[in-house]
């Protein structure tokens, strides 16, 4: 390899952890963003340039359907549903990964004497953890997407068909070590993929989104045996770089909801979630219509918005822009309390609020503004449930008990726009619902905040 | 020293690397940051474009060049999608004189 390629490989891995160093703060997210990207680029080229490549023009229409692919979807996605987005893109990553090591490994086996051991084990991780990348990507992918149920998904037996699927899969990965062979390699991946879909399967809807981040640091390492598979630098240290801090990111994010990532792994096969049936109960509750809230918000001195993921479904974030402007206007003090994870992952809420142009300074996060609910006229629940539900704080053995709350309970009169008394994303009841103090507004959210809108302006 | 030596040095020092760059996260940037660490490890395709561009293999090239297309997508996708993400952090910096007419475009 000329010097010159090590040393745009060596620049391109620097810009990378520049990149992961910008997409830390807000100011330098976007150039952090362009920086990798611009990186990756680099990188992709310089093969094409120093080497004398075969199939040209057929990779390069490769990488023009997968721009095009890559392009379309990340454009088209609404903004919502980018979680799932971000796992799919995952997941094919992972996929890319375990072939590229099946390839290697077909070019090595017929001379596997002169391969170090270590390679060859680098080989068998990568094809193994990318399937189960993908394989798993996939299944969150469903579940977000909600083409299958978003619940835990447990059958008796599996704990065993799982152990004795990573079992088989460490003594496949010993004989690629020792005989490898095509076949064995192709055998390893289809387990990877098994193993994949058992570990995301019981993991609970609410919990994905740390899957998603787990499986991200997975492919980071995959990645990275690769690069050492391959002896390329970039890939070493990229792949390091992404499985490391998507490691530590995932720890964030589950410390954040107060879980511990084995227990969003394996709660569900312990049997120790209370989850509920995820049907609607028949409980008494207080509801009224817009007209009573718009009085209710119309004359309350400090007013404290709880916004959802529902809300974002019913694309409703304009509409309750708009009645926070009017109720600002009228001289209420209106805020937005942000949960950290907020919509589907941590961060996502914000993403939402910021594409309808709600003001930063509005937004305010949980610890900031959990002081002041109690001196709170009306709190606003809009297509949120878990996020302020008490069975955090009161039920241990709840599926979100130990996740912070926003302190809504604390505040004088507090309304729940909801569709319907479904539970929200974690399975589970809201006793905050059948509280005195609490007034429900059904419809859609869109709708009702329309209704509300005009109920305030009409004061 | 042993070349595998070398890379394990490589190896250790970026895991301590990735941990420290991201280390100050704030919650808001949390999926941002996710989803553009998972664009950066769309570089595969510069792995995938290596096995492919030199085998000579007809079974090996197709599943080269389907690597290619996952990797790209991954690569492309993601970066893209980040930056969709990250345009609505920074276009509230300027602080538009909340307009109607800019509602429109994002609804």
């Amino acid at each position: 390899m000329p010097t010159w390629v090590q040393l745009v490989y060596l620049a391109c891995a620097v810009c990378f952890i520049l990149a992961l160093k910008g997409l830390s703060g807000p100011k330098t997210a976007r150039t952090g963003n362009l920086v990798g990207a611009a990186a990756a680029v680099v990188a992709v080229i310089v093969p094409f340039v120093y080497l004398d490549l075969d199939h040209v023009p057929l990779m390069v229409a490769a990488i023009a359907v997968g721009t095009a692919g890559g392009v379309i979807g990340a454009r088209k996605v609404q903004m919502t549903q980018m979680p799932q987005m971000v796992a799919l893109f995952n997941g094919v990553g992972g996929g890319a990964a375990a072939l590229v090591a099946l390839l290697e490994l077909h070019e090595m086996a017929p001379h596997s004497d002169d391969v170090s051991w270590f390679t060859l084990a680098a080989t068998a991780f990568t094809i193994l953890v990318g399937s189960i990348s993908f394989a798993g990507s996939i299944i969150t992918f469903a579940k977000l997407q909600e083409l299958m149920t978003s619940r835990p998904v447990i059958f008796p037996g599996l704990p065993i068909v799982f152990g004795a699927a990573v079992v088989a899969a460490v003594v496949l990965g010993v004989l690629t070590v020792t005989g490898p062979t095509v076949t064995i390699g192709v055998v390893l991946g289809l387990l990877g993929l098994l193993i994949g879909v058992l570990l995301v399967l019981p993991v609970g809807g609410a919990d994905v989104p740390i899957v998603i981040s787990l499986l991200n640091a997975f492919t980071g390492l995959t990645v990275a045996a690769g690069g050492y598979v391959l002896s390329n630098i970039v890939l070493l240290v990229a792949g390091t770089l992404v499985g490391a801090s998507g490691t530590y990111l995932t720890m964030l994010m589950a410390r954040a909801m107060g879980r511990s990532v084995t227990n969003i792994l394996f709660g569900a096969l312990k049997g120790g979630s209370t989850l509920g049936a995820g049907v609607a109960s028949d409980r008494p509750v207080r509801s009224a219509g817009p007209e009573d809230i718009a009085i209710l918000l119309g004359y309350a001195d400090r007013v404290i918005i709880v916004p959802g993921y529902g809300l974002a479904v019913a694309q409703a974030q304009h509409t309750l822009r708009e009645l926070v402007d009017v109720l600002i206007a009228r001289g209420t003090k209106v805020d937005y309390a942000i949960h950290p994870v907020a919509g589907r992952m941590p961060g996502h809420m914000n993403v939402l609020l910021a594409e309808a142009q709600v003001p930063y300074e509005q937004l305010v996060e949980m610890d900031e503004i959990n002081g002041e609910f109690k001196h709170t006229d009306v709190v606003l629940v809009v297509g949120a449930n878990d996020v302020v539900n008490p069975a955090a704080k009161t039920t241990p053995g709840a599926p979100i008990y130990g996740m912070p709350i926003l302190n809504a309970d604390e505040a004088e009169q507090i309304v729940f726009m909801k569709r319907s008394m479904r539970p929200g994303f974690a399975g589970i009841e809201n006793e905050l619902l059948f509280d005195p103090k609490t007034t429900l507004l059904f419809g859609d959210a869109k709708d009702s905040l329309g209704k509300l809108l005009n109920a305030v302006k009409a004061l | 020293m042993d070349e595998a030596v070398v890379w394990l040095t490589i190896f250790v020092l970026s895991v301590f690397v990735g941990i420290e760059v991201i280390s100050k996260v704030s919650s808001t940037l949390h999926t941002p940051l996710m989803s553009g660490a998972n664009a950066i490890h769309g570089i595969i395709l510069l792995g995938a474009v290596l096995v492919t561009g030199t085998t000579d293999n007809d079974v090996a090239l197709v599943v080269g060049l389907v690597a290619i297309v996952l990797a790209a997508v991954n690569m492309v996708g993601g970066f893209v999608v980040t930056d969709r993400m990250l345009q609505m952090f920074t276009r509230r910096k300027p602080k538009p004189a909340k307009s109607a007419a800019s509602d429109g475009g994002a609804a």
